[in-house]
């Protein structure tokens, strides 16, 4: 639903927040994210695998095999402390940045 | 539970993705992951209720477009592999530790894994970077072991330091027979200081003998021995391996069957190291000793550079040396004293002790055999105690400054390899400048990037010199094979010591701190952002840098002049000896020493007997003349005295040479008689006594006069007459010991009229034959006559040879480390020439397309080179200057400032640096104006 510039620019953020709280497989972070944004912002397989992987080559999440017994083995991953500095950091950037295009988009009453 | 008819993912991945260029393992790990989410998609819509072909077709939707997908993965790939270039181990490994940085050990480990990788990648240049360490540090190493060895190591005996040397202070004046490497005083000052000093508490006294011949009879076989006496080994506290050393009681006047000590090396040697070696005789000279014990691997003797085979007691040498014993000889010098200081004193107490008991020990033992006014000399000797600790060696005194010289070369060499690394080094730095740029802006600290350059230099310096070590070894044995051609019973400690091992650590740790940190200051030093903008070429650090990588090839210019006039100095300083005329022939003389001791025969019948074999021996085919000779000229050995002139009362000023000869002597040896004649059978036992002398005699001596019919007495010992002499023959100058010296005067003699011939012979004999047959026809011959004579050949030419064996080891060395500076020189000017041309590409194309013509840009190339070479010419003649009277003693016939040579070495190095700037012109001369501007 929201352009595709928009969501690219978010995707890190989002799947980073996912991972925030526990470790998970690729699948369920992009259920988690099409579930929590009812609907409005989902990613298939193509886009989030890509997106899984830059994010680990670059330190900020860790991915390991986990196997189950009678299951297929899945790919888990969890945040790093990189990681979790780098979404703290991001979070506070998104807001400000939200913030700024409001105060400029929004028509102002004053003027 | 997987459904039996589930799809295959993992196929299907496989089939659609297609990913190329991955490593197999990680292709797969991809396909796996992203074949389990499919999976997980089409069991989710499984149990939504889909059909199978529904819930396929849903999971298929999740990746629609295969390519756009294998097209971020790989370019993620790509991304990965260059931060992994340039920044390792961040990323590289999948599972991150907790804290998200790696431990110190991980990273110094991927910081080598990396140099590791960067040396593989440019072969060429590690190859030559650690070669040209290598080369430097091995030379280095070996000389400096070699010097360590004869110099600086301390004797392998405990407490080394506790032991001091007694001998006279000034022995420039000394009558009487000398014999032995060390003959500091004599039997009786021996017994006296023994007798009566208190400063130490064991003392020994030792001297050295060439050779005891372990033949009997026939061909002479050798084995070094020294003499000791009973404390010796009781003093230097080394014990016995098997059996027992000497002792005091071995030592005793008369001794009658005197005992032997053996060394390790020899009882392997002789006895295959074999159990029963103890107990057994051993001939020595024809006289029979018992083994009674074996030393230690660890002791060679104390004549450093040299190991002894037999150690007899001094008792036994009036038994050995016969006639000729120098034991109670009041003038015979043969012996050194060593003792060893009581706990407390100093050396400077027991030098004081000695000076003190000097008189009184002059006083008891003056020689009867001098005069009044020799005894007045001798009693004004002085004893003194030196250090010891490092034992004694002649091999020392001679090699000593030519092995320093040598040191200093090796280092000026390890200087040159040194700036030819950092050269590269740098060169290298600038072509990285972009990757380090990019490693800077993307957060790597300078910090580490400095450390991972540092590890690298580091890994270089510790290959060279590891490399070098070996070389070492390897080298210095080569070396003192070399010495040894000369002088036999060489012995070079190898085993390390700290010193070494610290040495060449020590040059690896400097070498790489010079050539390491340098560049990986000057290259962590480049703003990112500058760097990233402009082309990687002129990245170089600017002017700066490059203005470094000059100066060095300067400095290399300059060492290179200095070490290619030193070579020279040394070559033609050979070749000057060697061209040397000896004033008699030395081509085709075999020397033959012949030993009768085994005949007894009576001493009046032996010049008879002589004369017999000298006329059997001429008679041989092929042989020219035969002459005996009590002095062999070069040998080395010499009899001097001096003369007292017919009508004066006191020695003529200055001493005179001897030798007695046979008539034929001249004839043989090629000596023109000048004036008067030459010894003929009128001159016998009766007849009145006569002498041949030379032309500095009558320089010197006579002053001038004519010598035929001048009469002078020769300065024998007290109670011996002294017959007056007539000079009846004059012959040209001839060299008396050595090659070098200047011509002095010398008295030649007839054996027909010596009063005392001995047991031996030594015969000097011509001929063209070659030396196989010669010495074949000769030894049977002299079979024939006897076979129980000792025999004993020496071919003169290569004694000759031997004798100018520093001179030959320094010109061959320095040639060779001249001809390598020179080298790394030419490589050093090539890197940077090159270098320059590439990075003023743009700037000749500029010029060539204002119309520069090809030769401007030669002679601009060229002359580059040239101010460098003129800078480093004009750097190193003053440093040749400096450093020239150093190694003036070590050469003949030329001073060190010898113009010619600095201007042919010059010269030789102007051809050098055109040839390695020749290729670089060209390559600027050939640029594509076009394409030069181009590039930019």
């Amino acid at each position: 639903m929201f352009n595709r510039e928009l969501r690219k620019g978010s995707a890190e953020l989002l799947v980073l927040t996912f991972l925030e709280a526990r470790p998970r497989h690729g699948y369920e972070v992009g259920k988690l994210i099409e579930a929590r944004s009812h609907g409005r912002i989902s990613f298939r397989i193509g886009s989030l695998y890509p997106i899984l992987c830059r994010l680990e080559d670059r330190g900020l999440i860790a991915g390991r095999w986990v196997e189950k017994p009678g299951e297929r083995r899945r790919r888990f991953y969890r945040l790093t402390a990189e990681g979790r500095k780098f979404l703290k950091a991001q979070r506070g950037l998104w807001e400000e940045f939200v913030l700024t295009i409001n105060h400029i988009v929004r028509p102002s009453h004053a003027e | 539970m997987l459904n039996k008819k589930a799809p295959d993912w993992s196929a299907y991945v496989r089939e659609n993705l297609q990913l190329r260029g991955f490593r197999p393992e990680r292709e797969t790990e991809i396909v796996e992951e992203i074949a389990q989410q499919l999976d997980e998609a089409y069991q989710e819509a499984l149990r939504a209720g889909g059909s199978e072909q529904e819930a396929r077709a849903a999971a298929e939707e999740h990746v629609a477009d295969w390519a756009v997908l294998r097209q971020q993965l790989a370019g993620s790939q790509r991304e990965k592999e260059f931060r992994a270039a340039i920044a390792p181990g961040q990323g590289q490994e999948r599972d991150l530790p907790q804290s998200g940085r790696f431990s110190p050990c991980t990273e110094i480990r991927q910081d080598l894994l990396y140099a590791l990788r960067v040396f593989r990648k440019n072969l060429g240049f590690t190859a030559i970077a650690v070669l040209s360490l290598a080369l430097g540090t091995g030379a280095n190493t070996a000389i400096f072991q070699l010097i360590d060895s004869l110099r600086l190591r301390t004797l392998p005996v405990s407490n080394p330091q506790q032991l001091a040397a007694v001998r006279i202070l000034d022995i420039s004046w000394r009558h009487g027979r000398i014999h032995g490497r060390y003959p500091d005083v004599t039997n009786a000052q021996w017994e006296q200081i023994r007798d009566h000093q208190r400063v130490f508490s064991n003392m020994l006294a030792w001297a050295t003998e060439g050779g005891f011949n372990l033949a009997p009879s026939g061909e002479a076989r050798y084995a070094s021995g020294i003499w000791v006496s009973g404390d010796f080994f009781k003093t230097l506290e080394v014990p016995a391996l098997r059996g027992r050393t000497l002792t005091a009681e071995d030592d005793r006047r008369g001794c009658g069957s005197p005992p032997a000590v053996i060394s390790y090396s020899f009882w392997q040697r002789e006895y295959g190291g074999g159990p029963d070696a103890v107990g057994r005789m051993i001939s020595l000279d024809g006289h029979s000793f018992e083994i009674v014990g074996i030393t230690p691997p660890s002791f060679t003797g104390i004549d450093v550079g040299r190991q002894f085979d037999v150690a007899v007691p001094l008792c036994s040498e009036p038994l050995m040396h016969g006639e000729l014993a120098l034991m109670d000889l009041g003038n015979g010098y043969w012996l050194a004293a060593v003792g060893r200081l009581k706990p407390g004193v100093t050396i400077e107490q027991a030098n004081a002790e000695m000076a003190e008991l000097s008189s009184g020990i002059l006083e008891a033992t003056v020689p009867p055999q001098y005069d009044a006014e020799a005894q007045k000399h001798y009693l004004q000797y002085k004893f003194g105690a030196f250090p010891a600790a490092t034992g004694f060696s002649n091999l020392r005194r001679s090699y000593e400054t030519p092995l320093w010289t040598l040191l200093a070369i090796a280092a000026l060499v390890l200087l040159i390899a040194c700036a030819n690394i950092g050269n590269l080094l740098l060169a290298r730095a600038s072509a990285r400048g972009r990757e380090i740029a990019v490693r800077l802006s993307l957060g790597a600290s300078r910090g580490r990037l400095i450390r991972q350059l540092f590890v690298e230099s580091l890994l270089l310096g510790v290959a060279g010199t590891l490399l070098g070590a070996i070389l070492a070894q390897w080298t210095s044995r080569l070396l003192v094979a070399f010495i040894g051609t000369s002088t036999p019973d060489v012995f070079v400690d190898f085993r390390p010591d700290w010193r070494v091992l610290a040495f060449t650590m020590a040059i690896a740790l400097v070498t790489t701190i010079l050539f390491g940190m340098a560049p990986a200051f000057r290259a962590t030093s480049v703003a990112p952002a500058a760097a990233l903008k402009s082309a990687g070429r002129n990245l170089a650090g600017g002017r700066e840098r490059f203005s470094l990588r000059r100066g060095l090839v300067v400095s290399q210019v300059a060492f290179s002049l200095v070490l290619l006039v030193g070579a020279m100095l040394f070559v033609r300083s050979l070749k000057n000896i060697l061209s040397v005329d000896a004033g008699f022939q030395t081509a085709g003389i075999l020397e033959a020493d012949l030993d009768f001791g085994q005949l007894k025969i009576p001493a009046p019948q032996r010049q008879s007997y002589k004369l017999n074999l000298i006329d059997r021996l001429r008679a041989l085919p092929g042989v020219e003349g035969v002459a005996d000779a009590s002095v062999v000229p070069l040998s080395g050995f010499g009899w001097s005295n001096d003369v007292i002139l017919a009508g004066a009362t006191k020695r003529a000023d200055g001493n005179s040479q001897f030798t007695q000869v046979s008539p034929d002597f001249f004839n043989t040896m090629g000596i023109s008689i000048i004036a008067g004649r030459a010894f003929n059978e009128r001159d016998t036992a009766n007849s009145p006594k006569v002498a041949i002398v030379n032309q500095s005699f009558v320089k010197k001596i006579l002053n001038g006069a004519n010598p035929i019919g001048a009469h002078f007495q020769i300065e024998e010992e007290v109670g011996r007459a002294r017959p007056m002499y007539e000079i009846v023959g004059l012959v040209r100058d001839t060299k008396y010991y050595d090659l070098r010296e200047e011509f002095a005067p010398e008295v030649y003699v007839t054996t027909a009229q010596d009063d005392q011939p001995d047991e031996g012979a030594q015969l000097l004999v011509r001929s063209n034959l070659p030396v196989e047959t010669l010495t074949k026809e000769l030894k049977s011959a002299l079979a024939d006559a006897s076979p129980e004579i000792g025999t004993e050949f020496h071919v003169m030419q290569t004694g000759i040879q031997n004798s100018l064996l520093r001179e030959r080891l320094m010109a061959m060395l320095s040639g060779f480390f001249g001809a390598l500076a020179t080298l790394l020189a030419m490589m050093g000017l090539f890197g940077v020439m090159s270098n320059s041309v590439a990075r003023r590409t743009g700037e000749i194309g500029l010029r060539m397309a204002l119309g520069a013509q090809r030769r401007n840009v030669t002679g601009m190339v060229l002359g580059e080179a040239g101010a460098m070479l003129a800078i480093g010419l004009i750097i190193g003649a003053g440093l040749t200057l400096a450093l020239g009277k150093t190694a003036g003693a070590m050469l003949f016939g030329l001073k060190p400032y010898d113009p010619l040579t600095i201007s042919l070495s010059a010269l030789a190095l102007a051809v050098v640096a055109i040839m390695a700037s020749y290729v670089p012109a060209r390559r600027a001369a050939q640029l594509d104006p076009m394409a030069a501007l181009r590039d930019e």
